[in-house]
């Protein structure tokens, strides 16, 4: 079994109150020097079967056509092994 | 003789049945449309109405998007039937690329509900010939996920084509771009905006105004006299 | 890893030796030893976690219940209640068919922990409890209580409660249309989240938590259960039964709103094609409660398979899916021809629906793990006999020194500049100022049927578009009048529901409660109860006002500082027609301000003497609750013969707190003149009881005045409404811009 991680961002144009207000928080936390603070959106799915070309076209269709509104949004795929949950 | 007109509950719609109210009001027949229902029972016109259709989880409008009755609603709305889309409505409109741009959070990072001021930018679309172009109205506002967005091509081509329908005056509030609170599309059958026509349409309920009442009003005129 | 043995009835029985973990789940040795009588044996684990949930102060309100049969013994005779106390909600006949319930319940330390969960969760309990009657949610109102406005930590409390009840509420359509915001020290560490709900419905559809008919089947739907909020049990779980597990689960409850949307839509469904025969909320306690509550209630037994139970977790130990707290799940019982239809109807809302039991011909309820029973008991002996306790209480030592530390001796304004100062500071305080802030985050426009909403006297819901007719309930409480005298304070907090009611127009006619109290084991908090209590009741009977149900939460400290006692107080009122309802904006120049009602030097617990001098002491300000009776019914002739058309109770702040309201929601100024026989000051700040200021047009004026004269209510002309400048004439003027600014931009200023 794999992991397919879809990470959604919104595009870099596009304002984000909720990445502002967290890195309008930073300062107050202490922590200096994190100029810019963006929020977005990671999907992880888990796949039956191998994760191969064709597997990763259809999820690149389904992020671009319901995980993400490529409106306001770019994504991207990527495959992540999963580790053997520890029994 | 009167019209018929739909109106579509999701799982999670919440205005459904006031909009039904105001389609009463307004002397025309509401008929209820159901999401997992591809069959729009041959209605005159559509309203997609507010509410948090599946919970607005994912993004606002988007699980809406894929329901069975929407397939139908972009089919015939592409060949001319009037729709209109409120809040929730407008959310799925965008997603469903009837109308461009998207809808995202607030600015400040809160729900807001307030008597909105708007403007009329465009009094020649299906549901808005009973208004003036330029008139000023009161409409009730509320929702999360009320700031339009769209590139700036797009936002140029609506200014210039006039299809920006309505417009927040006096406070934006929601860091819509261009003060934008409802555009249409170019053939001025589908018709989006994030205030709520249907809770204004009698006068002793809510902010206590009918402004509401044209678009409901133009509809029926317009289906009336076809 | 070895596993321990189930915990069955027949192992309980056969290891009366086996220690269980009693004291860790809350109950006391006593407590315990009474569960072991009841059964002739030890408790097994499940058992157990039943019965130490189900005693517990929350579910069985075992130091609050001696004092609450007052509520029973001393109600007046009403014809308007149809159920009233025990069940989920009390209901209240309103007229043309209609009836409706109401309900107001805390969720005060959930929402300490996480602000924003344990007030949305606040939410949907108190609106599952309204379906659970058989009725449509049509309204929520929020009476909020949080430490001092300045203070860092009510900055991280106040905005993720604001945000979970307008996130819960507005996401299941229900116009949020009253409450309260306050602001005191004493609820810094303990604020208060109550949460209201007024459901309607027509008469013949009430139903109850009941589980009758043998062969009934009992159907779990909703959402799946988790592990949410069993800290407790899973003690059991963990540290005695199985130890792979993890020790403890976290006790934060999560909210779907959606899922509860569905939940609304498809048991009001069910409801309609007349499918439930009983029916149960599941809220503390969960399942250990439904089924408890719905078999002692009903004729028969219950026999239960836990197995059928749908997870969200399948690691959930039986003792924790007895006692999970997993939100917007409900229980229903079914006729078995009917199943299939009801199952049908969750499956048309995407709700999930499982048969999990029966009602059975015994008496007993047993459930079932694994094919083995590990519960068998009488339910009766869960839900109902839990221990009642007479707590000591005794009057504080220090309640008569504060009682002699009296306001009306505290320094005054002495020229009108003076006034006028103290006027901008008590307007712009943060409990007299505008809360708008607060409120547009809440939905109050949704269902359409919204007349009046926040900052009005009441909230005030249309509940039949022919005739008209229309319910207000508006939710009063003052914890320092309280803290001053209990039994005076509690009057106070009625007669402010009841007045505010009248003001609207509206005909006060049921009470709910909500005591929010110290611990009970302090015998002064005891005796702020007992007192609280007996005030409660024997006002609500004066009033002819039946309390309907209610909610007590005690234990509202930090350390050994209890809270102010809060007792918060829901009046529900019926109007024959929204149209005539009255509204706290001033319509037009020109009309004459007329007070209606005594006014006495009074500053004991007053706003001023808080804002000016952050003093508390004396007394609370007089109740004569007759006077409230009148000012009511003369408030409910004016708005029904069109004699005013604006009115704005007096309470906290006084007179000129009402008329900067008015005078800046209707955008109207005021000229006033100080009526003989009173000095400025008391006239502004005074906050007497049993008063109201009402707008009358020029041409009602005489009428007015003889209905008031003829019935003996006091009556003072006190100006007009006029300009731009709220004037008290040879004292000050303020212009309503600086008032406006004052009022509206505190809250903001303080958490924006």
């Amino acid at each position: 079994m794999a992991r397919v991680v879809v990470d959604v961002m919104l595009k870099p144009e596009i304002l984000d109150p909720q990445g502002q207000a967290v890195q309008r928080a930073l300062p107050r936390l202490g922590f200096e020097g994190i100029s810019d603070v963006r929020q977005g959106k990671r999907f992880e799915l888990e796949v039956d079967g191998p994760v191969d070309e064709a597997a990763l076209a259809r999820i690149h269709d389904l992020a671009e056509s319901f995980l993400a509104n490529t409106v306001i949004e770019d994504f991207t795929v990527r495959v992540e092994e999963v580790a053997e949950a520890a029994k | 003789m009167t019209a018929r007109i739909g109106v579509v509950t999701f799982p999670g719609s919440l205005d459904d049945r006031d909009t039904q109210r105001a389609i009463r009001v307004a002397g025309a027949e509401p008929v209820a449309l159901w999401h997992k229902d591809k069959d729009l029972k041959q209605v005159d016109a559509v309203v997609l109405c507010g509410g948090f259709s599946y919970g607005d989880y994912l993004r606002a409008g988007a699980i809406a998007r894929f329901s069975p009755v929407m397939d139908t609603v972009i089919d015939q709305a592409k060949a001319g039937l009037p729709v209109l889309g409120i809040c929730n409505g407008f959310q799925i409109l965008t997603e469903a690329h009837l109308l461009p741009g998207g809808m995202l959070g607030n600015d400040h990072l809160h729900f807001i509900c307030r008597d909105q001021k708007l403007r009329v930018e465009n009094a020649d679309t299906a549901w808005t010939t009973d208004y003036e172009a330029g008139q000023e109205i009161h409409i009730p506002l509320k929702n999360m996920d009320g700031r339009y967005v769209a590139d700036q091509r797009t936002l140029d081509e609506l200014e210039a084509e006039g299809r920006v329908a309505f417009r927040y005056l006096g406070f934006n509030p929601n860091g819509s771009l261009n003060d934008i609170a409802g555009i249409t599309n170019a053939a001025g059958n589908v018709v989006g905006l994030m205030p709520h026509p249907e809770h204004a349409v009698e006068s002793l309920i809510g902010t206590g105004r009918t402004d509401g009442l044209p678009f409901f009003t133009s509809i029926l005129k317009k289906l009336v006299n076809a | 890893m070895s596993k321990t043995p189930l915990d069955t009835v027949e192992h309980a029985a056969a290891t009366p030796d086996v220690e269980l973990p009693w004291a860790e789940l809350g109950l006391k040795k006593d407590e315990y030893e009474r569960v072991v009588e009841i059964l002739g044996r030890r408790p097994t684990g499940a058992e157990l976690a039943m019965y130490s949930v189900m005693w517990s102060e929350h579910c069985s309100y075992k130091s609050s219940k001696v004092h609450l049969r007052q509520f029973g013994e001393k109600a007046p005779e009403s014809d308007a209640l149809l159920v009233g106390i025990g069940e989920n909600a009390g209901v209240v006949d309103v007229g043309q068919g209609y009836a409706v319930t109401f309900k107001v319940e805390s969720h005060n330390h959930p929402s300490y922990v996480e602000p924003y969960q344990g007030a949305a969760t606040g939410v949907g309990g108190i609106v599952r409890d309204i379906i659970a009657m058989g009725a449509r949610p049509v309204a929520v109102v929020d009476p909020l209580r949080f430490g001092a406005a300045d203070h860092p930590d009510t900055k991280r409390v106040l905005p993720g409660v604001v945000a979970g009840i307008g996130g819960y509420g507005n996401c299941l359509g229900l116009p949020n249309i009253g409450g309260e915001v306050v602001f005191d020290a004493c609820y810094q560490g303990n604020p208060l989240v109550n949460a209201g709900a007024i459901g309607v419905m027509r008469h013949e559809d009430i139903h109850l938590a009941k589980a009758s008919g043998a062969g009934n089947k009992v159907i779990l739907y909703g959402a799946r259960t988790g592990g949410d909020g069993i800290g407790g049990a899973s003690i059991l779980a963990s540290e005695t039964f199985d130890d792979a597990k993890p020790s403890k689960r976290p006790a934060v409850q999560v909210g779907d709103p959606f899922q509860e949307k569905l939940l609304i839509e498809c048991t009001l469904e069910a409801f309609a094609e007349k499918l439930v025969v009983g029916i149960q909320d599941l809220g503390a306690a969960g399942l250990s409660c439904a089924t408890s509550e719905l078999a002692s209630n009903g004729s028969g037994g219950m026999s239960v398979t836990l197995d059928d139970v749908p997870l969200r977790d399948s690691t959930l130990s039986p003792e924790e899916i007895l006692m999970s707290e997993s939100q917007e799940r409900m229980c229903a019982v079914v006729e078995p021809d009917k199943v299939d239809r009801f199952l049908e109807i969750c499956d048309k809302w995407d709700v999930i629906a499982t048969v999990i039991g029966e009602v059975t011909d015994g008496d007993r309820l047993e459930i079932f793990w694994h094919g083995e029973k590990i519960v068998d008991v009488d339910p009766r002996t869960v839900a109902h006999d839990g221990p009642v306790y007479e707590r000591p209480y005794a009057r504080p030592s220090w309640q008569d020194e504060l009682q002699a530390d009296d306001a009306n001796k505290l320094p005054r304004p002495a020229t009108g500049e003076e006034l006028k100062d103290q006027v901008l500071k008590l307007v712009g305080s943060p409990n007299q100022a505008s809360k708008q802030w607060i409120t547009q985050q809440y939905d109050h426009f949704v269902q359409g049927n919204t007349v009046l909403a926040q900052p009005e006297d009441s909230g005030m819901i249309r509940i039949d578009e022919a005739s008209g007719l229309g319910v207000a309930i508006a939710t009063d409480g003052n914890g320092r009048y309280a803290k001053l005298d209990p039994y005076t304070g509690a009057q106070l907090a009625l007669a402010e529901a009841y007045r505010n009611v009248a003001t609207t127009g509206a005909k006060p006619l049921a009470v709910s409660d909500c005591l929010n109290f110290g611990s009970p084991e302090d015998p002064a908090v005891m005796w702020q109860f007992a007192e609280a209590v007996r005030g409660l009741a024997d006002g609500c009977k004066q009033l002819g006002t039946p309390v309907t149900g209610g909610n007590v939460s005690l234990y509202n400290q930090t350390g050994e500082a209890a809270i102010h006692p809060t007792p918060v107080v829901a009046v529900l009122g019926v109007i024959d027609d929204v149209a005539r309802r009255t509204p706290v904006a001033f319509q037009e120049e020109g009309q004459l301000l007329y007070l209606l009602g005594d006014t006495r030097e009074e500053f004991g617990g007053s706003a001023w003497s808080q804002v000016i001098h952050d003093h508390l002491g004396g007394l609370p300000p007089k109740v004569d609750l007759e006077r409230e009776r009148l000012l009511g019914e003369i408030l409910i002739s004016a708005s029904r013969d069109g004699m005013i058309d604006s009115a704005h109770d007096l309470s906290d702040g006084g007179l000129i707190q009402a008329v900067v309201e008015s005078a800046l929601l209707g955008g109207k100024g005021a000229r006033l003149v100080v009526p003989d026989g009173l000095d400025a000051f008391t006239f502004l700040f005074s906050e007497s009881a049993g008063r109201a200021v009402v707008a009358v047009p020029r041409s009602e004026e005489v009428r007015f005045n003889d209905m008031c004269g003829a019935r003996g209510l006091p009556v003072t002309r006190i100006g007009v409404v006029d300009g731009d400048t709220v004037e008290v004439q040879g004292e000050f003027s303020l212009p309503l811009a600086d008032l406006r600014e004052a009022h509206e931009g505190t809250i903001p200023a303080l958490l924006a």
